[in-house]
């Protein structure tokens, strides 16, 4: 259960999700693993195969 | 009053006006989870026991089901066994327990991560009354939900922990001459009735079920709050610490006010359950006023007469 390796991340859970702040839909990053929100300009971490939906653990992106 | 200086860690967007600290209930559910102090789980587990008999007599067999708020998994194994849903979506509060299989995401409450339309069942245990805006909390997951989606939630009630506020601002008096709030104040049942129906929900239904837990005394109590992560979050925490002066005291006044005659004492837990649909055509409505077929003097079998008569 503690395997530290990358779980895979469920493809079906992913289309549930939508930025929490925006509502918007979000654009899956396979090799940063991370979920991003354009109209936030957040990514979400997914850590372990789990999706981080918190806006304050989300990394601010650029330009 | 001193300003409270803005907190960084600031998790809501969309409440005005600030009732509990957020983070700081992450950190207590963080220290909670850590600990795990077995058998702490006693109210979840019964709360869980409840929400699967529900779903029994619901018949619905849902396929897009999430657990709100599941820290523990006993919701989630609930709901599983009760046939309901084949799958669920555990959605953990801020953390995820480091004691437990993962759960399938983190996401905050009042900050919802789903999609509109897009969840059959949405399951809450034990973690709406932390939530600074209740009423956008019920709106925004009303609307994660497919036409005739149902929504069922358990959380404590107006009633809840009563014996523990009224010993703790009576020995507070008594000692400081004055009292600060230090139990969360806690929704009314048919206040939550109301909100359910203005959060847009069909059919809604509250009720409630109060349990009474024995303890030894009034730090047995405390100990086991502690160790749910329940412990007071209020913003507006009191200035001064309690004492252990005052603590004592109230270990005193609850014992003389609220135990049994065999010296354990009694802790009221007033478990709301909300229950409201996601509205559909399908679902049976009142009539319009002046549609009805048939006579309601026939009905009762007797004359009509005017009323100017």
């Amino acid at each position: 259960m503690s395997e530290p390796s990358e779980r895979p991340v469920d493809r079906k859970l992913l289309e549930l999700l939508v930025c929490p702040v925006t509502k918007a839909t979000l654009e899956y990053d396979a090799a940063k693993q991370e979920l991003i929100s354009r109209s936030a300009k957040l990514a979400y971490p997914i850590r372990n195969g789990i999706p981080i939906m918190l806006p304050d653990e989300a990394r601010a992106l650029e330009d | 009053m001193n300003a409270s200086e803005p907190s960084k860690a600031e998790l809501s967007v969309t409440a005005q006006s600030e009732l509990f600290d957020r983070s700081l209930l992450m950190r207590h559910r963080q220290r909670a989870l850590q600990a795990a102090k077995p058998g702490a789980d006693f109210l979840l587990q019964s709360v869980a026991g409840d929400l699967e008999d529900r779903l029994r007599l619901v018949k619905r067999s849902f396929k897009a089901a999430v657990d709100l708020g599941g820290h523990t998994g006993h919701v989630s194994r609930a709901v599983l066994e009760s046939g309901a849903a084949e799958h669920i979506v555990r959605a953990d509060l801020f953390v995820a327990d480091p004691n437990l299989p993962p759960p399938d995401l983190v996401c905050d409450d009042a900050l919802l991560p789903f999609r509109d339309g897009s969840l059959d069942l949405v399951v809450s245990a034990l973690s709406l009354q932390f939530v600074n805006d209740l009423p956008g909390s019920l709106i925004q997951i009303r609307r994660t939900l497919v036409p005739d989606g149902l929504f069922l939630a358990t959380l404590p009630g107006a009633g809840t922990l009563t014996e523990l506020r009224d010993s703790l601002t009576r020995a507070e008096l008594e000692i400081t001459g004055g009292a600060a709030a230090r139990v969360l104040p806690f929704a009314d049942t048919r206040d939550l009735g109301g909100l359910l129906q203005r959060a847009g929900f069909a059919l809604p239904v509250t009720d409630l079920d109060t349990l009474t837990v024995r303890y030894d005394s009034m730090f047995a109590l405390l100990a086991d709050l502690k160790a749910m992560g329940a412990t007071s979050v209020l913003k507006e925490r009191a200035p001064t610490p309690l004492t252990r002066q005052i603590l004592l005291r109230a270990a005193e006044l609850y014992a003389e006010n609220h135990s049994d005659p065999d010296g354990r004492i009694r802790a009221t837990f007033a478990m709301v359950t909300l229950l409201g649909w996601s509205p559909d055509e399908s679902q049976q409505k009142p009539l319009r006023p002046g549609s009805a077929k048939t006579r309601l003097a026939d009905a009762l079998g007797v004359a009509e007469r005017k009323l100017d008569e």
